[in-house]
């Protein structure tokens, strides 16, 4: 299902970070663990990773650092600096909080809930 | 078989990256991260089991539109619409090599040229005493002009065979424009570009010289106020070497810049050809109206040429800016209008001096602007004949243009008979 593109932007930066404070990555690898993470269904443009890992990396979050792939190709790993610990965590309350109020008003209305909303859900 | 495709593959690769270094938002390393992310995509749908060329275009799509992505790159990095100017790309490695080569090259002719206005001061022709102006006046462009030929040269790498041509080719910004184009002199889109750089170069000189401007008013009111006259510095060193080291940097500018914003000169003539043309109809029907012949006193001809060349320039530069296949329009009309106004102005001029010539006599002042009178005029004539063809469908707008570059050395070659001939036939003094 497609997500509103706010929101889509909104959960970019919680998700690169905390997939980085997984361990390094690079862009390629990022975007398939997002993919893994909403079994699928959140699928950004893939072009549009970059612009997001530069800005966070223009902001100190995270920090860029050139080297080679497995196949001797030039790449781009991203490190998740101290900085950018504190960010996220911030980042996840500031998201638990708006999970929490929505949970709370979802059993009160009820929706016809689409079944491709659950797993992202669950993920919260 | 396999290398084959995978040949292709790297020349889609390429070819999808020289798309990419197109946008100026887009720097080279981020191309090398987005083709490094282009081919991890692409490795996993081989291995989902597509063919080569649907991998390649999948992934392709997956990384979303270029102009999405140039636009994100830009909200990020919008300093980098601004800034390329002056400021040599330090990412890309070996373009950054020729461009410190090139700073190095500028910065030294910028000097060179600086310095030479002081020559003429180590033969006793002192900058600003009563009397030496005018000599370091009629020779100003002999100060800067080889340099910046120089640059050229350089710049363009000419051969020894373009050497013997420069020293043949003598009037001034003549031998600039054959080192500028290179190798393309004898093209009509060679000599076409000279013209525009030389818009471009006037215009950046012009606001060199703001900012010069500035920049002295400033020393002298610094030094005044600890009560010591920066005067003489200023106006012997700074005035007259900047003055002609600008020139250099003005080029080297224009160069650097020619494709990275919009070229000013065309802007400018846009904005002042309807106003021009309003002017002058404006004058000719004031004329007309009121009944009143041109007033000629003794330096109504040279205002006459004046306004000849700058009819030309707004025509040159409109050429110079317009797509020569897309069909008349309204602008063109105003050219048109613009033309036939000033050859209407210029001939009730031509016909008032004509009447009282023998009155003022032939001074060689007088000769020479007239004949750059006729110079001119015979350009805008004929430029109008085909602008009106060209208008009413009987002729192209190429052919326009062609009349234009194959006449600029007409002008050289009046200024060389006006330097070299005029000497000789009314003596010197």
């Amino acid at each position: 299902m497609d997500i509103n593109k706010d929101l889509v932007a909104a959960s970019a930066t919680p998700l690169v970070l905390a997939i980085l404070a997984e361990g390094d990555s690079y862009g390629y690898a990022i975007l398939k663990r997002v993919s893994e993470l909403s079994g699928g269904e959140l699928q950004w443009t893939d072009g549009m990773l970059y612009p997001v890992l530069h800005r966070l990396e223009r902001q100190g979050h995270v920090k860029g650092k050139w080297g080679t792939s497995e196949t001797g190709r030039k790449r781009k790993y991203y490190h998740l600096t101290a900085r950018g610990q504190a960010q996220l965590t911030e980042q996840r309350q500031q998201w638990q909080m708006v999970d929490a109020a929505l949970r709370n008003i979802w059993p009160a209305v009820s929706l016809p809930m689409r079944s491709a909303l659950s797993p992202l859900l669950s993920h919260g | 078989m396999e290398a084959g495709s995978s040949d292709s593959l790297e020349a889609q690769i390429g070819q999808w990256r020289s798309y990419l270094r197109r946008r100026q938002a887009i720097r080279p390393v981020d191309v090398e991260e987005l083709e490094d992310h282009l081919r991890g995509e692409f490795a996993a749908l081989r291995g989902a089991g597509l063919s080569e060329d649907e991998a390649f275009l999948v992934a392709v799509k997956r990384l979303g539109a270029l102009d999405a992505i140039s636009n994100e790159f830009a909200r990020e990095h919008s300093e980098r619409l601004w800034k390329q100017l002056v400021i040599a790309s330090t990412e890309a490695a070996q373009p950054a090599d020729g461009a410190r080569t090139e700073t190095i090259v500028v910065f030294a002719l910028a000097v060179a040229a600086a310095l030479a206005i002081k020559v003429p001061e180590l033969f006793g022709l002192e900058w600003g005493a009563q009397g030496n102006m005018p000599v370091y006046a009629r020779n100003l462009s002999l100060f800067v002009l080889p340099l910046l030929t120089g640059y050229f040269v350089w710049k363009r790498r000419l051969s020894k065979r373009t050497w013997a041509w420069l020293a043949l080719a003598f009037a001034l910004w003549l031998p600039v424009g054959i080192a500028y184009a290179g190798g393309r002199w004898g093209e009509s889109t060679g000599r076409m570009d000279f013209v525009r750089f030389s818009g471009e170069l006037f215009i950046y000189y012009a606001l060199i010289a703001l900012g010069g401007g500035v920049l002295i008013a400033f020393t002298m009111g610094m030094f005044e106020a600890i009560a010591i006259d920066a005067e003489p510095v200023v106006e012997e060193w700074l005035l007259p070497c900047g003055m002609l080291g600008a020139v250099i940097v003005g080029s080297w500018l224009v160069e650097a810049k020619q494709s990275v914003i919009e070229n000013m000169a065309p802007v400018l003539t846009r904005l002042f050809t309807p106003l021009f043309a309003l002017t002058l109809v404006a004058f000719l029907g004031t004329m007309v109206w009121t009944g009143r012949g041109i007033d000629i006193e003794r330096n109504a001809l040279i205002a006459f040429d004046l306004l000849l060349v700058l009819v030309l320039g707004l025509l040159l530069y409109s050429i110079s800016a317009r797509d020569p296949q897309a069909p008349p329009g309204a602008f063109d009309l105003l050219l048109v209008l613009l033309l036939v106004s000033a050859l209407v102005a210029d001939a009730f001029a031509l016909a008032a001096i004509g009447a009282r010539i023998s009155e003022f006599g032939f001074t060689p002042n007088r000769v020479a602007a007239l004949g750059e009178n006729v110079v001119l005029l015979g350009n805008l004539g004929w430029s109008t004949v085909l602008y009106v063809r060209f208008l009413r469908g009987r002729g192209a707008f190429a052919s326009l243009e062609r009349w234009q570059t194959a006449y600029l050395p007409a002008y050289s070659v009046w200024a060389a008979i006006v330097v070299v001939g005029f000497p000789l036939m009314f003596g010197f003094d």
